[in-house]
């Protein structure tokens, strides 16, 4: 008994990371309605730019984001505006097949920068610590994830509904021609919205990175656990993309405790299931 | 006096159409003029256009664009080698069994996937995939993550001699491009495909003039799904060999097909075949280069998508206003 | 008389291969109300996304203040004093009516008008402050378009269709409104289907058909039969 409660809770925990992974996602998608298949690789990246920046710097992988998430942000922005922004229309072919193709020379450049053999980021004893509550052990590094991912749908939320520039997101999303009548350019606007997305695709990567190891190859898998969070939790309601991810990472516990080679495959499941019966997600956006 | 005419034949189509049988031709005897290798190759060759005639029906006619078409690719081989090793089936029947199953299957996966609109659709596709790919890999009569061979009796099945296997998995994969070029072509000269054009073009109107948009997208998807596991079936007979991670690469069956049909030219028939020939020529090339190959590959696609949407062949189009595959219908006014 | 402060200089505009305006001259001198008039399709909407930068046009056919501004992008002619308040409202539907205001005032150019000055105009929009912005009724989410207008400061407000589809005694209470936004001095354009409305409020009336300006002049110079002849194309 006490053991499938540990696999619930794990998965809760779990559950944090592909929050962080689908927010981003999430947030460009409600801004530009852009699906972004290379965000995976982004993750992937983020990992990286960190392995580089403890290695270099010889700081600790947390100390890391102060470089990491200013660096992808960067990207973000030059990247939206020297690219996406071009791809943008009523037409869903170019997106999908730039950010495609963004995504294989995005995996094979790291390929070519890092090698193919796994890495990992050394957080020290932070790793290994635990708290025992109720009989259950909780590890310190998921439950920062989990705050972590908290706390980045809080400030994401914060930013859309109580900030300027959440004002100029949603308006942007509500109509680009009577956004820019208002002064908005949407190519900035749109720069900013992911630039935002890829600070987050920054935490993401650097808690991925301390959690397991990595290697070029593994971000498609990022992207479809961050895309079925979004999924589950219903397009464009943040809050339910945590829900999203904490039910993927339930499904995925309890899926390894059944037969650890069903645990990806749990979470599939469990996608399949919801699409089946609530298409829209368990938690829709309700509209006005 | 002059009375106009219409037509779908130019006279540039019917030279196509008469060079095209002359190669046609020339392709079946290449077992007596190519080497080992390039008979080899261009066995790839087919089955990669193959590939690539029906994710450009899907994507650029039906506008379900698929990055899970693996899916059945690695579904076609798996069947391939189950139907052979437990059911005792010839490689041909059972691959030809395969597509069947894969038709039936594709209907339930499509009802779920079809719940996802456009972007989000194709990340769905890609979910399949990755079921199809962890399911067999729990499968351990099949070798489970680590794959199989085909075993040496099925495979003498085929022919008694090495180069007559060759030489008959060659003609199977000039076959079935072929077939599948013949069938995508015929499929959109008929009312159907006018159906499909029509939706791709505007998909309000098409269901004001009737046309059940959901159940067209829905044949096209099941079609397309049963002749990419015949593909995959064939891809694999190639190989002898078979393991999750091969059956079912996003990269090699997705990918690659999709940058083919891209830089080709998508929604025109021609795309694909002469963006297997750019895809095979960059890749003999540069494939000592690796990973760089493989980002120049992304790159180029790239460029194409923003700056000539309708591939290479969109630019030859526009030019010498040319369609070697005589779809659209053309006014003439014949002088008498 | 100074230079005008808005002018058109044989303004062609397309939609793809399809022309909508053919050599369009207009001259609006600062502090002008205007009425543009003409039947649907006339060209009116074309007009004014033309002005206001949603359209592209060759930069030297459109002059604000002598400088060429019709190839420049919305929002920068927004920044350089141009407002529209567009057909059918087109509030963003996930802002509340004070976000609405706000993002209007992104440009943050200085004037009279700021959040309070467009509360004490349209007193109702104040208790409405923080609802959805498509919650209200059609007048008042024509109120907050005015509103969302005017807090960018505008020297030229442009009004497209302002009473399409209102009840008669909201348009009239909108145009009562009218003279005190254009007091302190800002040019106003208004497209109108209701002819005698716009007529009201304006010194000079252009008459658009067919992408042409069929007539133009002070407007009680002008007979009700020439309208006429220039809305509909008949021989006057």
């Amino acid at each position: 008994m006490i053991e499938w409660l540990n696999a619930i809770v794990q998965g809760v925990l779990l559950g944090g990371l592909y929050a962080l992974f689908a927010a981003g996602l999430s947030l460009i998608f409600g801004v530009m309605r852009l699906v972004n298949i290379a965000h995976g690789d982004l993750i992937i990246l983020a990992a990286y730019l960190g392995l580089s920046t403890t290695v270099m710097l010889g700081v600790h992988p947390f100390v890391a984001l102060l470089v990491v998430m200013p660096a992808m942000a960067g990207i973000g922005y030059v990247l939206q505006r020297g690219l996406l922004n071009q791809t943008l229309g009523t037409d869903i072919l170019p997106p999908l097949l730039v950010t495609f193709g963004l995504s294989v020379i995005l995996q094979n450049a790291l390929l070519e920068g890092y090698t193919a053999d796994p890495q990992k980021l050394s957080a020290g004893s932070i790793e290994t610590a635990s708290l025992s509550v109720g009989g259950l052990s909780l590890g310190v590094l998921p439950l920062l994830t989990f705050a972590m991912a908290v706390a980045v749908i809080a400030g994401l939320q914060w930013i859309f509904y109580a900030t300027a520039l959440g004002r100029q997101f949603r308006a942007v999303s509500d109509n680009q021609d009577i956004a820019q009548l208002m002064g908005l350019n949407k190519a900035h606007v749109f720069g900013l919205a992911m630039a935002l997305a890829l600070a987050v695709t920054a935490i993401a990567g650097i808690m991925l990175g301390v959690r397991t190891s990595f290697d070029p190859s593994i971000g498609g898998g990022r992207l479809i656990f961050g895309f079925e969070a979004v999924i589950i939790g219903g397009l464009g309601n943040i809050w339910g993309t945590l829900a999203g991810g904490v039910i993927l990472g339930v499904a995925q516990t309890i899926g390894a405790k059944i037969d650890p080679g069903w645990q990806v495959l749990a979470g599939h499941i469990a996608f399949l299931v919801v699409l089946a019966i609530r298409p829209n997600g368990l938690f829709p956006r309700v509209e006005h | 006096m002059s009375a106009p005419v219409v037509t779908r034949a130019t006279r540039a189509s019917r030279v196509a159409m008469i060079v095209a049988a002359l190669a046609v031709i020339v392709l079946a005897l290449a077992p007596w003029w190519a080497g080992r290798a390039d008979l080899r190759l261009m066995g790839e060759i087919f089955l990669y256009l193959s590939l690539a005639c029906l994710w450009n029906l899907m994507a650029g006619y039906a506008g379900l664009v698929s990055v899970g078409q693996q899916a059945f690719v690695g579904f076609g081989g798996y069947m391939l080698f189950a139907l052979t090793i437990f059911g005792g089936l010839h490689p041909i029947v059972a691959i030809l069994g395969s597509g069947v199953l894969a038709a039936m299957l594709s209907v339930p996966v499509a009802a779920l996937i079809f719940r996802l609109k456009g972007a989000y659709f194709a990340i769905g596709t890609w979910v399949m995939a990755e079921v199809f790919r962890l399911t067999f890999a729990q499968i351990s009569a099949l070798g489970g993550g680590s794959g199989t061979s085909l075993p040496v009796d099925v495979v003498r099945s085929l022919a008694d001699s090495r180069s007559g296997r060759e030489a008959f998995s060659y003609w199977l994969a000039l076959g079935a491009a072929i077939t599948v070029i013949a069938c995508v072509y015929l499929f959109l000269r008929s009312r159907r495909g006018l159906a499909l054009t029509a939706i791709r073009d505007s998909e309000v109107a098409a269901s004001g003039l009737g046309i059940d948009i959901w159940r067209t997208k829905l044949e096209v998807y099941v079609v397309t799904s049963a002749f990419t596991a015949i593909i995959g079936g064939l891809l694999f007979l190639q190989k002898l060999r078979i393991s999750p991670d091969a059956a079912f690469s996003v990269n090699d069956w997705t990918a690659f097909v999709i940058f083919i049909v891209v830089i080709g030219g998508i929604g025109t028939l021609e795309g694909p075949i002469i963006g297997t020939l750019i895809f095979f020529l960059l890749r003999e090339t540069l494939a000592d280069f690796g990973t760089i190959y493989l980002m120049v590959l992304g790159a180029v696609a790239i460029v194409v998508m923003l700056k000539a949407p309708k591939g290479v062949w969109g630019l030859v189009r526009d030019r010498y206003d040319l369609e070697l595959f005589p779809l659209s219908y053309r006014v003439r006014t014949k002088k008498e | 008389m100074s230079d005008p402060v808005l002018q058109l200089a044989g303004l062609d505009a397309y939609y793809g291969d399809f022309q909508a305006l053919y050599g369009v001259d207009m001259e609006v001198n600062a502090g002008e109300v205007i009425a543009i008039i003409g039947a649907n399709g006339a060209g009116k909407t074309t007009l004014m996304r033309s002005i206001s930068g949603l359209l592209p046009n060759a930069a030297d056919q459109v002059l604000f203040k002598g400088q060429p501004i019709g190839a420049l992008r919305a929002d920068q002619v927004a920044y350089a004093g141009v407002a529209l308040v567009p057909e059918g409202r087109q509030l963003f539907a996930s802002l509340s009516v004070e976000e609405n205001l706000k993002l209007g005032g992104t440009v943050g150019r200085q004037g009279p008008w700021f959040l309070e000055a467009v509360y004490g105009l349209f007193p109702i929009l104040k208790e409405r402050r923080n609802q959805p912005s498509t919650s209200l009724s059609g007048g008042q989410q024509q109120m907050v378009a005015i509103g969302r207008a005017l807090m960018s400061n505008p020297e030229v407000i442009l009004f497209d269709e302002i009473s399409l589809g209102l009840a008669p005694v909201i348009i009239k209470s909108i145009y009562e409104a009218l003279p005190n936004i254009v007091s302190g001095g800002m040019t106003a354009m208004i497209v109108e289907q209701d002819v005698t409305k716009a007529l009201s409020v304006s010194s000079r009336v252009y008459c658009l058909q067919e992408g042409r300006v069929s007539l133009s002049g002070r407007v009680e110079d002008i007979t009700r039969d020439q309208i006429t002849a220039a809305y509909f194309g008949v021989a006057a």
